[in-house]
């Protein structure tokens, strides 16, 4: 200040300094190369031997799968040319591949239910404030136009009666355009399908009602039934999950125990043999007569082995919530279920989006399983096709195999992709 | 400090004789650790009282166990005539009167500022929706920052973190406050706008136990302030009389230290 022998020290930078651009070689084209392709001489190495190896397996992987493969024409066509993917074989048995041995006069039922869930998927999935912008507004209703016609001339080539085809287009249509005006249109569509579409799927898969013939369930088959199973764990596995997780967390003893004991159960064995043990063992105990459909069985026992890993992801995301939002919640006035279900668990299960899909997608593939005890689930159908002499051919297994890795990585890239939305989305706490 | 030293003036109000929170020989225990020792204490409505004393003296203990975010094991404590007791319709009712204002704040960070003030309003009050917002912007207002009504927590400096926090509790009107260390976790910035905010409630006559270290706060807006050490209160009297004339060797010790600087 006074001090005139330290003036030297003070030093002020009036003048801001203006940004100048960065040296060629840290950006652009060349400098990502050098950045991850060339940054060392070994990495360089491995670059070469990369590019080698993809330049080596690629092409052939095309011509297998893409250019040399047959793509029309029946089983004969896959014999001339056994050296390549054969195609015509998942265009020749699909309604096989989809609806297992489901009586063929009956099959557009589930040509109904999938058009529900596909729509009703495809509206969900859209932001509300994102549907209403141009593009995505074009882009969904051509989607929805899409499915909702290619669903529909299913229906109708399954020939199923013209007052079920008009309810259907009426259901589908209706429930799209009743959710688009809402302000909330998404998550109301969405709790609505939660809980009313598997009662659509048990009526109209089963039947017995409304005129609609009984199907008993060992004739479900194909990807419908790997749905039915899917969808079952899904919507059964969260809400049964948050209660254990949050049992295993409760100050009370035996809720504690029990949830504790539920969960270690569950999650100790393997699902193989909770689907034998539903499948062979349950009969031996259950009273004479008394006779559980067998679908069911394994439903239960997916839905109970998928919730005790549910709990856990659950109990995670439980665990990284301070104290401080409990005490927050307790210091208002909020109830243990309003503090729960309004400030802790929105928070606890953002932060496990990922662990919650994860098993969601854990538990679609292994709705495989259930071909051991004997059930005729999308990848059992498609063993079962391939078996058929007409069929015996070279390139028919592959084929079939790679077919249904593909449809099973649609279904769950898309839940994945849906999750990373979803986390993007829900991110509010650190948004500056 | 000047500033506030003209409030004083206008803040010694009458405090009335209706006793609103009432302590009566309240013990706890962590485990076999003995946290609160006989504890008594009466505050009577529009008191504003200024607990301070070292770290694990037990002060904060001590107020958290008014809205029964601690249980204690002995004793009694009774607000506004409604005994704390394992009884979850009292301990409700109580909640309801008492609002807290914590170090970390503890706002919700999934909800936005608006949302967080009408949150208990909607729920637990029942109060529709469009009432309960006018009510969140009337405090936010009160706060100075209804601009930033529809922002989420961690868009905010922590000072306007802590002013929404103290938003959020006068949503439910209650007619006690608590004060956890309410400017600890701020930098010294921002302490201003928060304890400005606490000295004009405590202006419109809010009964208020403020667990805190800022001296300043204490001398200008405390009618009474209590001294705790090791799970007991040592000493309490009227602010002048506590920081000029402290009876006790361990109140002069820990004076001595923190106006040492």
């Amino acid at each position: 200040m006074g001090d005139n022998n330290r003036t030297n020290y003070g030093i002020v930078n009036a003048k801001p300094i203006a940004d100048r651009d960065a040296p060629i070689s840290t950006t652009g084209f060349i400098g990502w190369l050098r950045e991850n392709l060339f940054s060392s001489v070994g990495n360089s190495i491995l670059t070469i031997i990369g590019l080698l190896f993809i330049a080596y397996t690629v092409p052939s992987i095309l011509n297998w799968t893409l250019f040399d493969a047959v793509w029309s024409g029946g089983a004969d066509a896959c014999r001339e040319n056994p050296h390549a993917a054969c195609w015509t074989f998942a265009g020749s048995w699909w309604e096989f591949f989809l609806y297992g041995f489901y009586d063929r006069t009956q099959r557009w039922r589930i040509d109904l239910v999938l058009w529900v869930l596909y729509v009703g998927v495809a509206f969900v999935v859209v932001d509300d404030d994102v549907r209403k912008t141009r593009p995505t507004s074009t882009i969904l209703g051509f989607f929805i136009a899409i499915v909702s016609m290619v669903f529909m001339s299913l229906m109708i080539q399954h020939g199923a009666p013209v007052m079920w085809t008009m309810a259907a287009t009426l259901i589908t249509v209706g429930l799209v355009i009743w959710a688009w005006g809402l302000p909330n249109g998404r998550s109301r569509l969405g709790l609505l399908l939660l809980f009313a579409y598997p009662v659509l799927v048990f009526f109209m898969l089963g039947g017995g009602v409304l005129g609609l013939s009984k199907i008993a369930t060992s004739d479900w088959g194909g990807f419908s039934l790997t749905l039915v199973i899917a969808i079952t764990g899904i919507v059964a596995s969260l809400p049964i999950g948050i209660l254990l997780a949050l049992g295993r967390r409760s100050d009370m003893p035996v809720l504690r125990l029990v949830s504790t004991l539920f969960i270690e159960f569950w999650r100790g064995v393997p699902l193989i043999t909770v689907l034998f043990m539903a499948n062979f063992m349950l009969p031996l105990f259950a009273p004479e007569g008394a006779n559980i459909d067998q679908l069911l069985r394994a439903l239960i026992g997916v839905a109970l082995f998928s919730s005790a890993y549910m709990a856990e992801v659950v109990r995670g995301g439980l665990q990284a919530i301070s104290k401080g939002q409990y005490e927050g919640a307790m210091s208002l006035g909020l109830s243990y279920w309003k503090m729960m279900g309004l400030i802790v668990m929105p928070q606890a299960l953002k932060i496990v989006i990922p662990g919650i899909v994860n098993t969601f997608i854990g538990l679609f593939k292994d709705t495989t399983l259930v071909l051991i005890i004997g059930l005729l689930d999308f990848l059992s159908s498609v063993q079962t096709a391939s078996t058929n002499p007409d069929w015996s051919i070279r390139s028919v297994p592959y084929s079939g195999y790679i077919f249904v890795a593909f449809i099973f990585w649609l279904h769950c890239y898309g839940m994945a992709r849906y999750s990373q939305h979803l986390e993007d989305k829900l991110n509010t706490g650190h948004k500056r | 400090m000047n500033e506030n030293t003209q409030k004083i003036d206008s803040i010694k109000l009458e405090i009335s004789d209706e006793v609103v929170i009432r302590i009566q020989d309240m013990n706890k225990w962590y485990g076999a650790f003995h946290v609160l020792k006989n504890i008594n204490l009466e505050v009577n409505r529009g008191e504003r009282i200024v607990v301070c004393g070292p770290s694990g003296s037990g002060k904060s203990t001590m107020i958290r166990c008014i809205n029964r975010l601690e249980e204690h094991q002995e004793g009694h404590i009774y607000v506004d005539d409604i005994e704390l007791t394992g009884n979850l319709k009292h301990i409700d009712a109580i909640r309801r009167e008492v609002g807290m204002v914590f170090q970390h704040f503890n706002l919700f960070p999934h909800l936005t500022v608006l949302d967080n003030c009408t949150l208990a309003p909607i729920w637990v009050k029942k109060m529709s929706k469009k009432e309960a917002e006018e009510i969140g912007m009337q405090y936010l207002e009160r706060v100075k920052i209804p601009e930033q009504a529809l922002k989420y927590p961690g868009q905010l400096s922590g000072g306007q973190q802590q002013r929404v926090a103290i938003a959020r509790s006068l949503c439910m009107s209650p007619k006690i406050m608590l004060f956890d260390e309410p400017t600890s976790a701020l930098d010294p910035e921002m302490i201003k706008e928060v304890l400005d905010t606490m000295i004009s409630l405590a202006e419109e006559g809010m009964t208020m136990i403020c667990v805190t270290h800022e001296m300043g706060f204490a001398k200008t807006v405390a009618n009474r302030v209590i001294f705790m050490d090791g799970g007991a209160i040592i000493e309490q009297n009227e602010p002048n009389n506590f920081f000029d004339h402290p009876q006790h060797e361990r109140t002069k010790l820990f004076l001595s230290q923190i106006l040492a600087h």
